[in-house]
This record gives structure tokens, C-alpha cells and sequence, in this order.
């Protein structure tokens, strides 16, 4: 015990002799702090990058299936143009020639490598015994009312067109533009093309304002990310307007304000400085950076500013003095906070999802200064500018405190206390397992954002926007000429077609199908796959050398003719029903084809159905090394093994009430929500690490029993305790009106956390520790103990 | 002495470039190449391509190719399909127009039948490679509108527009070698939003018949989307002495069989 006792004045002395040199070298100290700030602030650059590939790391498996068999194929990324004439018939003249005209512009989208719409549709038909492959409806200005008629009697019957760009009314049609991005630079690439497209699209509406015009797709999805980036990142200034008005409010002092202000100011120039250098492009979940930040600085701060107050104004210490003393009580407590939450945060990296990793990483570093410049800026500025500060010289009566009688309440009945929270606790962690996974892209956006809004209308009036895609091979070079392969590929599409989820299926033997058709002139009875390999390969060969630029069949089927590609267009549906789905067609393709034939489905969709699944995977470990860290942390800075493992509870049973809360709620998690256990341990901690301390300080030093300690805890740290809260709780509420789910459902269920820590702390806590030292205690009256306690303060 | 004729004109054309515009001097550089290769009469040979995606993974078709020169009008020519297996004897002639759209016919072995490919569509992909077929096809000089670039060296650069309104291109950037018969060096596609799509290099020239340049490598390389296509020759037969007869959807028949 003494040796334990040297250590803690050991640090005391430290923190005490810090604080005089910071006030003697004030100057020096503001001067080296500046420049640190402003020479890494220097190197700041705020990139993004708005690819939906960034939220999967290199090896993640369904991004390399994906890819390869994008590489197989052809690399898509689209736009699909919505249109929706207000007559509710698209085949007139004056409609027809309109989309023909936004067709030919869709060609200049810069990357643009393909343009499917209705009157670009490669209609083929036998003419005479020649096979005619040729646009439905090209110079549709020169057409007669008998030629749109015919027009439209195709189109409604054509497989390829409805239900993707064709709606089964003929009222809404869309153009596909499918882009090949380089990839080199997505943050240039995306805008180019969003901007080209969003003023093609202001231009026709001008034109053509009978038109209502939707555009969704993977560009767009990815411009969303972008500029949900960008959004998020704007929430910075107000949270800056509340970090100031809560530290007006708290500190109630001009000067504290501003010293605030600067120290957070200063964690945000050099957290910027930290992405520039290490060259992060911001992406959604990483660009709330600065409020998370923030958030977590100003805590910092305030732990040390109200201390310093409340000695002027309370105690009459002279400025320095108070500043002194505060740094000294406030050092150790601050000092571990801020390495507990750096933990928290670091532990990201554990994750699968890079931005993330990024999330973590720069507010890891952005802390890490925050602590910097708290205990070195922060008294610096306090000892330079004038304090002012009205001591009380009035001493009023003592009263009991909220918090006195709120501890009084606890240590009157510890047991039944701890019998109800493990109850509540305990249900609440029941309902936590009722949570379901569910990361569908569309939903990551609420309504005010207009790709939301857009693709619902799409979704509702047209075609899906989520799919599926399966390499469907042969086995042999050739060998998607084979009758044995088309006819099971044959099977599977018709398979397909019969699945509730399934909006639309694009199947290399539909092309098989029409084309022996059009062979046999036009009759309906060979609507069928052809019987024999050498009629297919040549039909097919026919077929491909009558196609235009841009319209192959390259996307469809690979170099060596050995495989297709199947895309089923899905409904809406929850990640676990995707991830369902694809596994039962996979599964039909195992029970009915030939090995050659099985494939696994892959797509974007399916990427992000498996994200959550995937990140709670990889980040269980890392939750368990920071918790065993943390614990560690905390035994050591309480220098108590016994009450260190204790505080395990207090520490994980918030984010387990926070989870049962959720299943209330919303009862669907998302891949963001997984790092909050994390991210809270760390955070939360704070509430557990200042009872404590306080608790063991009155039990040692003042050798008070449990019970009075309790007491003395909640009145010392209590208010600093509801304090952090609050601050804790205005930063996640302002990231929770984020338009971005990844990020507002982080910070919601961050709020509930933070609730329950703060009442864990209060009520579960002070009973555990009044139980486990139970023994010896003696019936006195706690009342008659309390003044005593409040001269301690 | 015919062509000792031609080629004073094409010299006195040359040394007159730099009074001309831009636009004549680009058509006459068009049309001292085809000036250059007059007078081949037909020829035979045969070819291996190699499709390539981006991961370097191949496919490979054998063809045979027969040309037959025409003056009044666009060439004509024959390709035979000899593998893959399933397509072997397919067969396509065309010919082409020095005016409006050429004709082109298919004979498909599978059902002895020759269908007529009544398609207006000349600028997809030629059996899924990154040639289009209005690449390959015969390059008339009333194709294209003209524009010359710039003379680097022996090199000249002249812009070609296409006239077909249904070409997959805006333009073609072409370098000629005015010291080789004006031989094509290189040519870049522009796509319709004006951007560099392919790059079509002619390598491994052999001259023939000491005036007749054939190049026995195409190397085509999508810029867009990564893949090559790789067209090796083999030695070109001139001698074959082909004729119109040998140009009929009869033919066209036979050779496939």
C-alpha cells in the first residue's frame, strides 16, 4: 500500500509540476503549441472518396468475387435515367423522339461505354429469310401512328425490356448509361460524371417538362456517399456553436469559453493535419470525425476549467493556485480517459470496413492532442488571460444535495438495487439478441436524400435496383453453345423468374432464344434454345456481327464463349433475406446442373448484406482485447485487482441495455453500429474510472466505510459526471440527425449508452461496491456523517 | 509506266502540301496511300487472333481472309471461320461500297444456308474482339472526311471523320510513313463522346512485290476497358489470281465446306 501510495504522489507531483512550468512558460508553452497545431494543420487535406468500394477491404471475399467477375465480363457502374411521361403513355411520337434524343446524349456521359433504353432496344425479327437486327425505334420523328403502335406491341413483349426499362403499363420507361470508371481517381471521376448527368438531366427537363425525371444507380449511390460526406462534415459547426454555449453554460466565464474553444480548435487542426499526412480519403462513416473529436475534447477541458473555477469562486485559491491544483486532481483522470478512449477507437482497425479503420485512427490522434493541448494550451491560456470570478463569500447553510440524496437512496438498499438492475439488465440483454443484421445501401439514406427518394419511386414504378449475378460456366471453351448448357441455363432463368423476390432476369439463353426465333422466321414454336451446338455458335456468331457499337454482347458473355452472366434484378428486401436468396439459387444450381454450372451469386448488394455480418466478426476480437486493455488500465490507475475486474460490469453492461433498447426501437443493426462497443467502452469508462477513484480515495485515505465513500463519491464527482454526459450526449445527438444511417444509428444507440452508463454508474455500481464489502460494516447513521464529508470537497 | 505516273503525281502532291488546307492535305495523303497499294490484284492469307481480357486470359480464332481489288468500287472480300470447331466454315464476304452501306452475307455451314446480314450495324465488335467490323473492312478513301494534323518526320497525322452517321467513332487519328508507300503506322479510335477508346499498332511489315506493304501484326488495344486483341498473319499469297466468280454467295458457299 505504500508503494502504491509512493506512486500516486509520484504522479500528483508530476501533474503539480507540469502545471507550474506550463503557468511560468506560458508564452513558450501557447507559442509551441500553436505552431505544433498550425504546422500539422498545414498539411491538412479534406479528400473524399465516395466509391461504395471503400467500405471493403482488399481481401474481403465477396469484393473479389465481385471483381473478378467484373473483370470477366465487363466493369459496370450505371446510372439509370427514370422517365415518366405525364400523358402515362410513352409510345407518342413526341415521347419516343424525346428519349431517342436523351439516348444520344447519354453517349457523351464522360466513361461511358454502353446506353440500353427502349428505342436503342436491338429488336431482331426475320426479314424474308434474313435475320434483321436493328434499333425499335430509330428516327422515331418519321414514324406513323402505325408504326408506334407496332412499336409498342414489341416492346410490351419483349423479356429484356420490361420490368427493366420498361414498366408492364408502357407509362414509365429508363435509360441505362453504364460507365467504365478507370478507378484511378473516384473523387474527380464520380463528380464528373454526376454533374454531366445532372445537367443533361436539368436540359431535357427544360425541354421536355411533360417529363418527371428519376435517377438512381451505383454512380448515384456512390455521389450519395460523397455528398453524405460532405453533409456530415457540416455538422462540425454545430456542434461547435454547442461546445460553445455548453461551456458558457457550465463554466459560466467568458475567458473558459474561449480557452475551450481553442483547445478543440487546435485537436481538429491537428486531426486534419493527420489525414493529410497519412493521405485518408473521407468517406461517410469518417468524415463525422471532427464532431466525434470535439465531443470528446471538450470533456477534457471542462474536467479542468470547472475545477479551477470552483476553487476561485468557492475557495478563494488565487488564479494560479486553483489552476495548479486543478491540473493536479484532474491530470490522472484525464490522462486515463483519454487513453481509454484511444483504445476504444484504435480497436476499429480490427474491423473489416475500412472506413472505419479510418474513423478510429484519426480520432485516436485527434484525442491524443486533444489530451496534449488540454494540459498544456488550456492552463497556458487560463494563465495569460485575466480570470475574473465573484468569490461567494456567503456561506450557505448546508443543504443535502441532489446527489448526496441520490446516494443516499443507493446505500439504503444495495441488494434490492442490484437485484433490479440484473433484472432489467438482463431482459434488456435478451432483447439484444433479437436484433437482425441488416445493411441494405438504399435504406443507409433517409428520405430527405434525394437518391433515396428516387429510388423508391423506381422501385415502386419500374424495376429493382438491388441484384444478383452468377458466372454461370460450361466447362469448355465454346461451351455456352452447348444445348445441354442452355437448356439448364434455360431452367435456371425460368427458376429464377418463378422466385417472389425476382423483378427481372437478364440470361444469355432469352438471347438464344430470340435469336433461333428470328432463324426461323419469327415463329413462335422455336422460342425456344437450339437443339444443336453448331446451329447456336453459328446463329450466335450471326447474331453478334449485327449488333452496333456499344450494344455487344461483351458484358454478357466472356472471351472464350465459356461462360454467361445471370443477373436477377431483386426487390427491396432485408440483407438476410439477399443473403437467403442467393443461397437457394446457388443451392438450385448445385441439386440441378452439371459441376461446371454451379456459381456463387455476387453483386453490390449482396457485398453490403454480408458487411455487418462480416465486421461483427472480425470486430469480436478486437471488442475483447480492448476490454481486457481497458480493464487492465483501470486496475492499474486504481491500483485494485478486485474492484478493476468489477468494473467490467459497469463498463460492457451499458452497450448490452443499449442493444436491448435498440431491438425496441428499430430492432435492425447496421454495419456502424457494430464498432460502438468499442467506441462506448472507451468513452464510458470516464463515468467508471472517477466513482471509483473517488470511492477507493475516501476508503483510503479517509478511511470511511463502503458506504460513506459511496457517498462521498457521488458528492464529488457527480455533477462532473452529469456534466460529461450532457456534453457527451449534445455531440452523438447532433451526429444522430445525420441523413446517413451508418452514422445516425452509431450515434443513437451511442446516446442510449451513454444514458445507461451514466445510470449503471449510479445505481448498479455503488450497490456492487457496498455489497462486495459488505463484512465489517457497522449500522451507523449516515446522516450524522455528512457534514464531515462535505469539508472534504 | 502507269504507276511511275502515279507516283510523280503523289510526289508533286507532297511537295504542294503546305499551300494547301489542312482538309486537302489530309485527302491527299488518303489517297497517295491508296495510290500506293494499286494494282494488287487479290490476295490470300491466313491469321490467327488472340482476345485478351484484362487478367490475361486468352482466346484464340483461326480465319482466312480473301481480297479481291476493285477500282470503280469498294473491295471485296471473303472470311473463312476455320475454328473454333462449332463456328469452322463459317463464312462472311462483303463488299464493300465506296458510297452508302456495304453488303454483307453469312453462310452458316450448321444449316447450308447463306443469310443475307441486313443489319445497318457495322461498328460492334468483329466475333467479340475489339476489332469492329468497320475496322477491318476494305478502308475506302470516300469513307471519311479528312484532316491533316501534323508532320513528325517521315510521319504524317491526318484526322479521319467517318461518314457513316452509324459509326461507333467521332474520329480516327492516323499516322501515316510517307517513306514506306504511306503505310498506316498507327491509328486511334475516338468513341462518340470524343474520347480515346483503342489503339490500333501495325507492326512486323513485310513489303511485297517490292511496293506492297502488308503488316503481319495488328495489335489492338482497348484503352476503356483493358482487353487486346492480337491478329498474327501469315504469309500473304498474291499470286492467287482470284476473280469475281470467286466473290458470289455460291463461292461463299463452297469455301466454307
Amino acid at each position: 500500500m505504500n508503494a502504491l501510495k509512493k506512486a500516486s504522489n509520484v504522479t500528483n507531483t508530476f501533474a503539480k509540476r507540469w502545471a507550474q512550468f506550463v503557468i511560468k512558460n506560458k508564452w513558450y508553452v501557447l507559442l509551441a503549441t500553436i505552431i505544433l497545431s498550425m504546422g500539422l494543420g498545414s498539411q491538412g487535406a479534406m479528400e473524399f472518396d465516395g466509391d461504395y468500394h471503400v467500405f471493403f477491404s482488399k481481401s474481403n471475399p465477396e469484393l473479389e468475387a465481385f471483381d473478378a467477375l467484373q473483370e470477366k465480363y465487363t466493369k459496370d457502374d450505371n446510372i439509370v435515367i427514370v422517365l415518366s411521361p405525364s400523358n402515362g403513355n410513352i409510345f407518342t411520337k413526341e415521347n419516343l423522339v424525346a428519349i431517342e434524343e436523351l439516348t444520344a446524349e447519354a453517349w457523351n456521359t464522360p466513361y461511358s461505354s454502353r446506353v440500353d433504353a427502349v428505342t436503342n432496344f436491338q429488336h431482331t425479327s426475320a426479314q424474308g429469310d434474313d435475320l434483321y437486327v436493328d434499333d425499335l425505334s430509330y428516327e422515331s420523328a418519321n414514324k406513323t401512328p402505325q408504326d408506334i403502335a407496332e412499336i409498342r406491341r414489341k416492346a410490351l413483349k419483349e423479356p429484356l425490356l420490361v420490368n427493366r426499362l420498361l414498366n408492364e403499363e408502357g407509362s414509365v420507361t429508363a435509360i441505362n448509361v453504364t460507365v467504365r470508371l478507370p478507378g484511378e481517381d473516384s473523387a474527380k471521376e464520380i463528380p464528373e460524371v454526376t454533374a454531366f448527368i445532372r445537367s443533361t438531366i436539368s436540359n431535357f427537363q427544360e425541354k421536355h417538362p411533360n417529363f418527371e425525371v428519376h435517377s438512381s444507380g451505383l454512380v448515384p449511390l456512390n455521389t450519395a456517399f460523397f455528398e453524405s460526406s460532405m453533409r456530415d462534415l457540416m455538422l462540425t459547426m454545430i456542434m461547435l456553436i454547442i461546445v460553445v454555449i455548453t461551456t458558457l453554460i457550465l463554466t459560466r466565464n467568458f475567458v473558459s469559453t474561449l480557452a475551450t474553444l481553442v483547445v478543440v480548435m487546435f485537436s481538429i487542426m491537428s486531426a486534419v493535419g493527420f489525414v493529410g499526412l497519412m493521405g485518408i480519403k473521407l468517406t461517410p462513416p469518417s468524415s463525422v470525425f471532427p464532431t466525434m473529436i470535439l465531443t470528446l475534447a471538450v470533456a477534457d477541458s471542462i474536467h479542468i476549467l470547472i475545477t479551477m473555477l470552483q476553487k476561485m469562486r468557492k475557495e478563494g485559491y488565487s488564479k494560479h493556485e486553483a489552476l495548479v491544483e486543478s491540473m493536479r486532481l484532474n491530470f490522472m483522470p484525464v490522462f486515463i480517459t483519454s487513453l481509454t478512449t484511444v483504445i476504444g477507437f484504435l480497436t476499429m482497425n480490427f474491423g473489416d470496413v475500412p472506413p472505419f479503420w479510418d474513423l478510429g485512427n484519426i480520432t485516436a490522434f485527434g484525442m491524443t492532442m486533444a489530451f496534449i493541448y488540454s494540459t498544456s494550451t488550456l492552463p497556458a491560456l487560463m494563465a495569460i488571460l485575466p480570470v475574473k470570478t465573484k468569490q461567494k463569500t456567503e456561506n450557505t447553510p448546508e443543504k443535502f444535495g441532489w446527489y448526496t440524496n441520490l446516494g443516499l437512496f443507493v446505500t439504503k438498499q444495495p441488494v434490492r438495487l442490484t437485484i433490479i438492475s440484473i433484472v432489467a439488465i438482463g431482459g434488456l440483454t435478451y432483447l439484444a439478441t433479437k436484433n437482425q443484421f441488416n445493411d441494405e445501401f438504399i435504406n443507409y439514406f433517409d428520405e430527405t436524400v434525394q437518391f433515396r427518394s428516387d429510388t423508391d419511386y423506381i422501385s415502386d414504378n419500374l424495376t429493382g435496383i438491388y441484384n444478383v449475378e452468377f458466372s454461370v460456366g460450361s466447362g469448355e471453351s465454346g461451351g455456352i453453345n452447348n444445348p445441354e448448357y442452355l437448356q439448364k441455363l434455360n431452367e435456371f432463368e425460368d427458376w429464377l423468374n418463378q422466385q417472389p423476390e425476382v423483378v427481372h432476369v437478364n440470361a444469355f439463353s432469352e438471347v438464344a432464344r430470340r435469336v433461333n426465333r428470328s432463324m426461323h422466321g419469327d415463329n413462335e414454336s422455336y422460342y425456344k434454345v437450339p437443339a444443336n451446338r453448331e446451329e447456336a455458335a453459328q446463329y450466335l456468331l450471326l447474331y453478334e456481327l449485327s449488333l452496333p457499337f456499344g450494344l455487344d454482347l461483351n458484358n454478357q458473355i466472356n472471351v472464350d464463349k465459356s461462360e454467361t452472366r445471370v443477373t436477377a434484378t431483386i426487390e427491396n428486401i432485408s440483407s438476410a433475406e439477399m443473403i437467403d436468396f442467393s443461397k437457394r439459387a446457388e443451392r438450385w444450381l448445385e441439386d440441378h446442373t452439371p459441376e461446371a454450372m454451379h456459381a456463387i451469386g455476387v453483386s453490390p448488394t449482396l457485398m453490403f448484406s454480408k458487411l455487418g455480418f462480416r465486421q461483427a466478426d472480425s470486430m469480436f476480437k478486437g471488442n475483447i482485447i480492448a476490454l481486457i486493455l481497458i480493464s487492465i488500465v483501470l486496475m492499474l490507475a486504481l491500483r485494485n485487482f478486485k474492484l478493476g475486474l468489477l468494473s467490467i460490469i459497469p463498463n460492457v453492461t451499458p452497450v448490452l441495455v443499449g442493444f436491448g433498447f435498440w431491438a425496441m426501437y428499430k430492432a435492425q443493426i447496421n454495419t456502424g453500429m457494430v464498432i460502438v462497443f468499442g467506441m462506448t467502452l472507451g468513452i464510458i469508462v470516464d463515468d467508471t474510472v472517477h466513482f471509483m477513484s473517488k470511492f477507493l480515495r475516501a476508503r483510503r485515505e479517509l478511511n470511511y466505510d463502503a458506504k460513506q465513500a459511496v457517498i462521498y463519491a457521488f458528492e464529488t464527482v457527480g455533477k462532473a459526471l452529469v456534466t460529461t454526459t450532457i456534453v457527451l450526449l449534445a455531440g452523438f445527438a447532433v451526429l444522430s440527425t445525420s441523413s446517413f444511417a451508418l452514422n445516425s444509428y452509431m450515434a443513437r444507440i451511442t446516446v442510449i449508452i451513454i444514458v445507461a452508463a451514466l445510470i449503471i454508474d449510479f445505481i448498479l455500481l455503488p450497490s456492487l461496491l457496498i455489497l462486495i464489502s459488505k463484512k465489517s460494516e457497522s449500522k451507523e447513521n449516515v446522516r450524522s456523517l455528512q457534514p464531515q464529508i462535505q469539508l472534504d470537497k | 509506266m502507269k504507276q511511275l505516273f502515279f507516283a510523280i503525281i503523289a510526289i508533286a502532291g507532297i511537295a504542294s502540301l503546305s499551300a494547301q488546307s489542312a482538309e486537302e492535305k489530309g485527302l491527299q495523303i488518303a489517297k497517295a496511300a491508296e495510290q500506293a497499294d494499286l494494282g494488287f490484284g487479290s490476295s490470300k492469307v491466313k491469321l490467327k487472333m488472340t482476345l485478351k481480357n484484362k487478367n490475361g486470359q486468352t482466346s484464340e480464332r483461326y480465319l482466312e481472309t480473301r481480297t479481291l481489288e476493285l477500282t470503280e468500287d469498294g473491295d471485296k472480300s471473303l472470311i473463312v471461320f476455320n475454328s473454333p470447331k462449332d463456328v469452322k466454315g463459317t463464312s462472311t464476304l462483303t463488299f464493300t461500297h465506296k458510297v452508302g452501306s456495304d453488303d454483307q452475307w453469312l453462310f452458316l455451314p450448321s444449316i447450308k444456308r447463306v443469310k443475307r446480314i441486313s443489319s445497318n450495324n457495322k461498328s460492334g465488335p468483329f466475333v467479340g474482339s475489339e476489332f469492329a467490323y468497320e475496322d477491318l473492312s476494305s478502308q475506302e478513301v470516300e469513307k471519311y472526311a479528312y484532316k491533316f494534323l501534323e508532320e513528325k518526320g517521315n510521319l504524317l497525322v491526318v484526322e479521319q471523320d467517318p461518314v457513316d452517321p452509324k459509326s461507333g467513332y467521332t474520329r480516327r487519328v492516323v499516322t501515316y510513313n510517307k517513306d514506306k508507300g504511306y503505310r498506316i503506322e498507327k491509328v486511334e479510335f475516338y468513341d462518340r463522346k470524343n474520347s480515346l477508346l483503342k489503339t490500333l499498332t501495325y507492326t512486323d511489315y513485310k513489303l511485297y512485290k517490292g511496293k506492297y506493304w502488308r503488316a503481319l501484326t495488328f495489335n489492338m488495344v482497348n484503352h476503356q476497358s483493358n482487353k487486346e486483341t492480337l491478329l498474327k498473319f501469315e504469309e500473304y499469297n498474291f499470286d492467287i489470281e482470284l476473280s469475281d466468280e470467286d466473290f458470289t454467295q455460291v463461292a461463299l458457299q463452297r469455301a466454307g465446306q
